[in-house]
């Protein structure tokens, strides 16, 4: 247990002595903060009327938004939850760049728990990244809607829910990010997964699973869609309102959870545990 | 002070896809010693350190460290001190946070970082980015990061590399206070001539395979002795060697003669009336021997 502790503290020591861990969060912060801060001014503009909806093209449809600072809040992990899983996949991809798992292995030889002790690290940090994008969507955004005239809903326990909720999310974002660093060890296409799954592959199935029923259930459990059923709220429930049920709360941190475990244990046996030449 | 264990390779063989690059090699590393572990680029070395290391899986056979495999070492850094040469550094980080890290992992107490930095002469860079550091320099990190743990252990692969010759009469120094404290010290080279001024022990390997084992003084053998021989007649000496029966080629400075016994020669010369110019015994080096054995050194 000592030497478990002595990894973690290790790890936390290597993500905090380079450069990268702050750049992604004022990155992160940045991103949504202008997302959320902008948003809740058009939709809060629009649903008090300082906004005319003649002025914008809703279709023909809807203005109603349903309860705004949810949906605000929410950027945090359904816009955000790249950045953790950027920084899981690089710190684990470094090791194999930069060849730091042979002072890594020397100074611990059981490597199962070298894995285990960055995968909880990960969490902690990730939960971290949490902090920041919410303190741009609900700072930023809650900010922006109380200007509006919005109530805020800051204190409403589900909003302190879905805060808490958020936080889990992003610690197992960063956990899948350790997971697909071991099972990609190369690192430019670790970040080419990353990018291309999150930004494009994952939101088009997503779409795409939801026009039939069966394949709307399927689509529930890719990861993004588990991601937002864990926080309760996303952007892209919005744009699909007819989507068939979502998943509880818990069945969707179970699944993330899961893809962090599996991606892991078979990483763990494709690379980690394989010659460091 | 730390005291040294025995190391000790047993019927260690390590087979890449079909290749074998260490075959079946077997030997003892003594403490209070400086052992060189020999052979050309590509002979086994790094990949036999490795193994000893626990980083790469033999295909079969043990490597301990008084009796105890790597991975099952309590207390892994603080036993066994190990520089590889790759260079292993994310070039983000400093020398200090570098060393920082792996003193937490390893438990060691954190003022030792400092210690061994100072001790290889990085103490001034302590706070410098690795990733600006001159060949040089990262080979005395590597070396601060195997001393980390004060072990009475040390394990170098090619650690003169890229030293400047300060650094390596520096290193040469380094290793016998480390054997005379009572240490056990394995290092690798590619060049006897390298680090022949430090060893005690030799263990020479060539394509995955034990050649020689021995101390240092085991390598200055003759087993082909030659004599250089001259003359301001050479036609007639090489007639009386002919009828003397002793093969010779033709040198840059005489005849090479083979045979070990100068007086020999002498006397046929004597005998035959020819004038000697030049009558010395060719005596084979170390590195000669070293050459040798390893195959003539192809890949040097």
């Amino acid at each position: 247990m000592i030497i478990f502790l002595r990894c973690v503290s290790a790890e936390f020591a290597k993500i905090f002595t380079t450069r990268l861990w702050w750049i992604l969060a004022i990155v992160l912060f940045c991103y949504i903060g202008l997302l959320a801060g902008g948003l809740a001014a058009l939709f809060a503009g629009i649903q008090t009327g300082v906004i005319s909806p003649d002025a914008v093209n809703t279709g023909g449809g809807s203005t109603d938004f349903g309860s705004l600072p949810p949906l605000i809040y929410s950027f945090a992990s359904s816009v955000g939850y790249v950045f953790p899983v950027l920084l899981g996949a690089l710190a684990t991809t470094g090791e194999f760049r930069h060849q730091t798992l042979t002072p890594t292995f020397l100074a611990t030889p059981r490597r199962g728990l070298v894995l285990g002790a960055k995968t909880v690290t990960l969490i902690l940090v990730g939960a971290g990244f949490g902090v920041v994008a919410l303190a741009a969507s609900v700072g930023l955004g809650g900010g922006v809607l109380s200007a509006f005239g919005v109530n805020a809903l800051l204190l409403d326990s589900e909003t302190w829910l879905l805060v808490a909720r958020t936080l889990l999310a992003m610690g197992l974002w960063a956990a899948i990010g350790v997971g697909l660093g071991v099972l990609v060890p190369n690192q430019v296409a670790s970040i080419v997964i990353v990018l291309a799954f999150t930004q494009f592959v994952e939101p088009l199935l997503r779409l795409a699973a939801s026009f039939l029923e069966i394949t709307a259930k399927i689509g529930n459990f890719l990861p993004g869609a588990a991601s937002d059923a864990l926080v309760g709220s996303s952007f892209l429930n919005l744009a699909n309102p007819s989507a068939s049920a979502p998943l509880d709360w818990w069945q969707g941190g179970l699944v993330l959870l899961g893809y962090a475990l599996v991606t892991a244990v078979i990483g763990y046996a494709v690379s980690w545990k394989k010659d460091v030449t | 002070m730390p005291t040294g264990a025995v190391i000790e390779f047993t019927s260690i063989s390590k087979r890449f896809g079909g290749v074998a690059a260490v075959n079946d090699l077997s030997f003892t590393v003594e403490p209070g010693r400086v052992t060189g572990f020999l052979g050309p680029n590509g002979a086994g070395k790094t990949t036999s350190l490795r193994i000893l290391l626990g980083l790469v899986n033999a295909s079969s056979g043990t490597a301990t460290f008084g009796g105890v495999r790597y991975r099952d070492l309590p207390h892994p850094l603080a036993t066994v001190g190990a520089a590889l040469e790759a260079a292993s550094f994310h070039p983000g980080r400093t020398a200090r946070s570098h060393l920082g890290v792996y003193a937490i992992a390893a438990g060691l107490p954190r003022t030792r970082v400092l210690e061994v930095l100072a001790q290889v002469g990085l103490a001034a860079h302590a706070s410098q980015r690795v990733g600006g550091y001159s060949l040089g320099m990262r080979q005395r990190l590597g070396l601060a990061y195997a001393l980390l743990g004060d072990p009475g252990v040390l394990v170098l692969d090619e650690p003169i590399n890229g030293l400047d010759p300060e650094g390596i009469r520096w290193i040469r120094g380094f290793l016998r206070d480390m054997a005379a404290e009572g240490r056990t010290v394995l290092v690798s080279s590619h060049l006897l001539s390298e680090v022949q001024q430090s060893v005690d022990d030799v263990i020479i390997i060539a394509r995955g395979q034990l050649v020689h084992l021995g101390p240092l003084s085991s390598l200055d053998t003759d087993a082909a002795p030659q004599t250089i021989v001259d003359s301001p007649d050479r036609e007639a000496l090489a007639a009386a060697l002919t009828a003397a029966g002793i093969s010779f080629s033709i040198g840059r400075t005489g005849l090479l003669a083979a045979t070990g016994d100068p007086a020999r020669l002498g006397h046929l010369a004597f005998e035959a009336g020819v004038e000697l110019s030049v009558l010395h015994r060719q005596k084979a080096g170390l590195e000669d021997s070293f050459l040798t054995l390893v195959g003539g050194g192809h890949s040097l």
